[in-house]
């Protein structure tokens, strides 16, 4: 189980090479050695697995060297190999490894082609390490490294000034939930005397209800940055200027997903804390709805998809709010692969139609994009949870624990689910059937379909989410993933009792309402490409709320800055000291002569005082 | 004689040399030179020292300690701890970088001259423990660097000199007042007239003596760190001086502040600090806040990043008035951490003032499109100073915060806040400098070898001490231990100790 390093030393290597020779190489080796990397990851990550297959109760710890360490905190860098942090890297890996591939064909011809890679590759490393750390700052490098790249690779085409500001804008965010993860692991410290996750297992912690309720909400207000919850989404919108790829790997399949892995990694805190419980469920349940609410009447085929990227997390958080932490990550993973696989899908579409990412612009799509086309019908069937595509399996099970945590989350989350099924078959119609509207972006030329380094990840992608229900299938002796990570979350996990009939009267539920989504997507866009009653500007601008940030906190904010440096440094802070300085030398009566800027004046006064300093002790000394 | 003898007396006889070295002035880079092998020399000795050091003891190390004006008590006392050891390889090493980094100055002779007593009078204040040697070191720092700011700096240099050097000496003063007044008190309790810290630390103190005296001490430490609201020297001073200057300034000198807070505030008057721990964490907090807000709002990279020292500075000041291990030895890192990273970011902005004679953001941009490496360069070193994991200013604001958190619970809640403050000013920075398209047509060169070469110790510290700051913080954690210790063991001054209960609670 060593091999968890080598999960993590790939990557590194590949950053580190890249950084190095990236430039020499070019286009497309430094693409191919970055991929190469990242497939080494994977494969490691397979022999991690096949090491831990029947051996799954106990974790394993590799543990490399001491960090750092003052008074009563120590902290090294060791690597944790259990159940979740297993699951954890096959998917991002595997993933990951399918997204580099892709960005071969993708990036071909950027100026800053290896940078690409450079940045991907780090961001692999990061990711890495955030779910494989056994100790809480280490996590925390793996947190801040997937922000920092995230924020170099939302802002990649750095001279556009809408990619900068948004790339900043993702970081500060993020940072604001970071304050969450610094405070919960100071409380984490201060009450357990360690911040390692080797002393976090269910049902062994002395910790009273009031203190892990705090340490969850501060936790949880990290992951709302890290998972684009409500309130601090806004910025994943906004990250959609970084390329394609980049928006599939690190905004869609893992890092935001990275709130979800924490909170589930603090599950036997969790489990103590039923209030802050309450609140994730809801703030999911809420995010899921709102999000999949602007996803309806978007135009961006790119904001489409971010919005139901965040409306998917929301449902992670309901499944970590109601105690369903094998649900939460089944979903996690099962939503990697078809959003990977929609935004991959939406990128090869982009790249035909040179860069258009406006859907009023696109349609009749089929006809000339037929693998795109076919993966991505897959994946929508997928995300609605239309039976037997993964979705179905996962969100059932989200919302099935919902359903035996409180019937009002589970509601809102059914209505969501119809929504889901709604906004991306209404992309499906608008893009790929209709009448074709890109004359304007294509000059004449017919669209074509992208070269085979991408769709084969599409391929795959696809197979993957179509199939990736056998993962946890809700049949007794077929819910692998379930007793695999069983000893991870053990007691902490909630256990609903339902009837037979009630779970399949919920199955049932979820099947009709994923098919009606569909069936009103097709009523109402099947053949039309516009319709404002539908798409209403509330959300379209998605409900406000940035629009609202931006004139409460970031106009504000400067107003302040600029009066705190020109008015209040220059003028009082500095008026006042040099205030007091002046009265003093008035009464000295010095004061022109110190104010003549003659350093012979100083030096006078220094040495005299010096004088009499010697004076007055050599006086005392003579006594 | 002693390696932190030899550390203070071989600059020290360099500087007096420097005037009479006989070259002619088409020659006068050997005096250039000469600079450098001095400099080198000293790194090499700090670094023996370094080595030598003892890393699992907590008192005072290569002690030298001879009477010096023995009629009136004063001796050439001089130790090294935890503390002292990792700010004289700083300084060795700052001293190198600025040296190698002096570039279009016309009278080396007097460059070179300052330099190397700045790097003595440095050196003789972080090493004594004689408080009036430690006097004359400290107030021999203003010298050099009136003169290397008025004579070698840009812009309004001569104004911000005599601001800098104007605030600094009314710090001064009352601290020789506080000197001496301890000296006499000692005197009149035990007859006996020292000025050696450890011997001055046993004077027992009544309560209003304690703070009077522990306020005039500080008051030269606010200034020169500086600490909110006694900062404003700062912008100008960092601003005006030549960058070698400003390295020092930023990088070494403001460390002669928080440094004298812990040897000589907290080793001589525990309780009083201890008392005044909610007024000192105050001060920081706020200057944390308050120099992160200003920065965002400032168009000039130089005063930006003055005012980001601040807010630096501000959490250094935290972890001490913590009073945790954890916090202390937090500070003590981020003093090297710190001296680190601003040295580099002044180097970087020297080197775009070259190319382009202003740090005016307005009047920069797109600088990443014509300068790729650079801008790499400049982003690692924004990083660190941000705070990112993996890199040196992470360790340091991590520890000072959960020292502080454990200890002082809602200071650190609300100092928290500076990290997504320094985040947002930073990077506003960075966007305007480097990324958008380039605001005018001038060229901007690629980051030169030699320039590279110049940054580039600094950079590999700041990876390095990201990724294992385990040596430094070896060597000061039993120091820091000890301090901490000092603090919370002192019993509450003579007169009033029936607030003793109290005090131990607000710190516990």
């Amino acid at each position: 189980m060593g091999a968890v390093g080598f999960v993590v030393l790939f990557p590194l290597l590949g950053f580190l090479v890249l950084l190095t020779f990236g430039r020499r190489l070019g286009d497309p080796v430094a693409g191919w050695l970055g991929t190469l990397a990242v497939f080494g990851s994977f494969v490691s990550a397979i022999v991690v697995w096949l090491a831990r297959l029947g051996n799954e109760g106990h974790p394993y710890v590799l543990r490399l060297f001491d960090w750092f360490s003052a008074g009563g905190l120590h902290v090294n860098v060791s690597f944790r190999v259990d159940g979740l942090s297993v699951a954890m890297i096959l998917f991002v890996t595997g993933v990951a490894t399918l997204i580099h591939l892709y960005s071969i064909g993708y990036m071909k011809g950027d100026p800053l082609y290896h940078q690409f890679f450079v940045y991907l590759n780090l961001f692999v490393f990061s990711m890495v390490v955030l779910v494989t750390a056994n100790t809480l700052p280490l996590a925390f490098l793996g947190w801040e490294g997937v922000g920092a790249c995230s924020y170099w690779l939302i802002s990649f085409w750095f001279e556009r000034p809408t990619a900068a500001s948004a790339g900043k804008k993702a970081f500060i965010v993020n940072r604001i939930g970071d304050t969450g993860f610094l405070l919960g692991t100071f409380l984490v410290f201060e009450h357990l005397g360690s911040v390692s996750f080797s002393r976090l297992t269910a049902g062994s912690l002395n910790l009273s209800p009031d203190t892990a309720t705090a340490i969850v909400l501060l936790f949880f207000l990290a992951a709302a940055g890290k998972s684009a919850q409500l309130p601090l989404f806004t910025w994943l919108l906004d990250a959609m200027e970084g390329p394609t790829p980049v928006s599939a790997l690190i905004h869609a399949a893992t890092m935001v997903t990275a709130g979800v892995y924490l909170m589930a990694r603090l599950s036997p805190i969790l489990a103590l804390a039923h209030t802050a419980d309450l609140v994730i469920a809801i703030v999911g349940v809420a995010t899921a709805f709102v999000a999949a609410m602007a996803a309806t009447a978007q135009t961006d085929i790119k904001k489409i998809v971010a919005y139901s990227t965040v409306s998917q997390l929301g449902y992670m958080m309901l499944g970590i709010g109601t105690g369903a932490y094998t649900a939460a990550i089944f979903l996690m993973i099962t939503h990697a692969f078809y959003k990977a696989l929609i935004f991959l899908g939406s990128g090869s579409v982009i790249h035909s139609l040179n860069g258009e990412q406006n859907i009023r612009r696109m349609g009749a799509l089929k006809k000339y994009m037929p693998i795109t086309t076919v993966t991505m019908i897959l994946a929508w069937l997928s995300i609605a949870g239309v039976p037997p595509f993964s979705g179905f399996f996962s969100k059932g099970a989200v919302l099935e624990n919902a359903f035996g945590d409180s019937p009002l989350l589970w509601a809102a989350g059914v209505i969501t689910a119809l929504l889901t099924a709604y906004y991306m078959g209404r992309l499906v119609y608008v893009v790929f059937y209709g009448t074709p509207r890109f004359e304007e972006v294509t000059h004449g030329h017919d669209p074509h379909e992208s070269p085979s380094v991408m769709t084969i990840p599409l391929i795959v992608l696809a197979a993957a989410a179509v199939i990736g229900g056998l993962l946890n299938l809700p049949v007794s002796g077929f819910g692998f993933l379930g007793s695999w990570l069983a000893p991870v979350f053990g007691t902490a996990q909630a256990a609903y009792p339902m009837s037979a009939g009630l779970k399949d009267g919920l199955m049932a539920t979820d099947a009709v309402v994923a098919l009606l989504g569909v069936f009103l997507s097709w009523r109402a866009w099947g053949g039309v490409s516009e319709n404002p009653a539908l798409e209403r500007k509330i959300f379209f601008n998605g409900w406000y709320i940035d629009a609202f940030y931006d004139r409460a906190f970031a106009r504000t904010g400067t107003a302040v800055a600029e009066v705190a440096d020109t008015v209040v440094d220059r003028q009082i802070v500095d008026g006042a000291v040099t205030g007091v300085a002046g009265v003093a030398r008035l009464v000295g009566g010095a004061g022109r002569k110190v104010q003549s800027g003659l350093v012979r004046s100083y030096l006078l006064i220094m040495v005299g005082g010096l004088i009499v300093m010697l004076g007055y002790v050599l006086t005392v000394a003579a006594r | 004689m002693g390696y932190l003898d030899w550390l203070i007396a071989v600059p020290a006889v360099g500087a007096l040399v420097v005037p009479f070295i006989p070259v002619s002035e088409e020659r006068r880079s050997l005096i250039r030179g000469f600079g450098l092998a001095i400099s080198l020399v000293e790194l090499v000795l700090a670094a023996v020292v370094g080595v030598q050091f003892n890393s699992h003891a907590s008192g005072y190390q290569f002690v030298t300690d001879v009477h010096w004006i023995q009629s009136f008590g004063v001796s050439w006392f001089l130790g090294a701890d935890g503390i002292t050891l990792v700010l004289i390889l700083l300084t060795a090493l700052l001293f190198v970088i600025a040296m190698f980094a002096m570039k279009g100055v016309k009278d080396f002779r007097a460059y070179v001259g300052w330099m190397l007593l700045l790097e003595a009078a440095c050196m003789g204040s972080f090493t004594s423990l004689d408080l009036f040697a430690f006097f004359v070191f400290f107030e021999l720092t203003l010298i050099p660097s009136y003169f290397l700011i008025a004579d070698f700096g840009m812009g309004a240099s001569g104004k911000a000199a005599v601001k800098f050097f104007v605030y600094t000496f009314a710090g001064s003063a009352l601290l020789l007042v506080g000197i001496v007044s301890l000296v006499f008190i000692h005197d009149s309790e035990t007859h006996r007239l020292t000025f050696s810290l450890p011997a001055l630390m046993d004077t027992h103190l009544s309560g209003t003596t304690q703070l009077l005296l522990f306020l005039a001490f500080t008051a030269a430490f606010a200034v020169k760190t500086p600490i909110f609201p006694f900062h404003t020297w700062s912008p100008d001073a960092y601003r005006a001086a030549p960058i070698p200057a400003v390295v020092m300034l930023a990088g070494v000198m403001a460390k002669l502040g928080s440094y004298g807070i812990i040897r000589f505030d907290l080793e001589l008057f525990p309780s009083t600090a201890r008392s005044l721990a909610w007024l000192m964490l105050t001060l920081a907090v706020i200057g944390i806040l308050y120099g992160a807000v200003v920065a965002a709002g400032e168009r000039d990279l130089g005063r930006l990043v003055a005012y980001s020292s601040l807010s630096h500075m501000g959490f250094i000041v935290l972890g001490i008035f913590a009073f945790s291990t954890e916090g202390m030895s937090g500070s003590i890192l981020q003093m090297v951490n710190h001296g680190i990273y601003t040295a580099a970011l002044f180097l970087l902005l020297g080197m775009i003032y070259e190319r382009r004679g202003t740090l005016d953001m307005a009047k920069l941009g797109g600088l990443q499109k014509r300068a790729p490496i650079f801008a790499a360069v400049f982003m690692l070193v924004v990083m660190a100073s941000v705070g990112l994991p993996g890199l040196n200013g992470f360790i340091g604001e991590f520890l000072i915060l959960v020292g502080t958190f454990i200890t002082h619970r809602w200071w650190a809640v609300v100092a928290v806040a500076g990290v997504v403050a320094s985040a947002v000013y930073m990077l506003w920075a960075y966007q305007r400098v480097f990324h958008r398209s380039q605001a005018d047509a001038s060229p901007f060169g690629e980051i030169k070898l030699k320039e590279a070469l110049l940054v580039a110790p600094l950079l590999a510290l700041i990876v390095l001490l990201g990724l294992y700051p385990a040596p430094l913080l070896a060597r000061i954690d039993p120091t820091a231990s000890a301090v901490v210790q000092h603090v919370l063991a002192a019993k509450g001054p003579v007169s009033d100790g029936a607030s003793l209960p109290a005090v131990v609670k607000g710190v516990k």
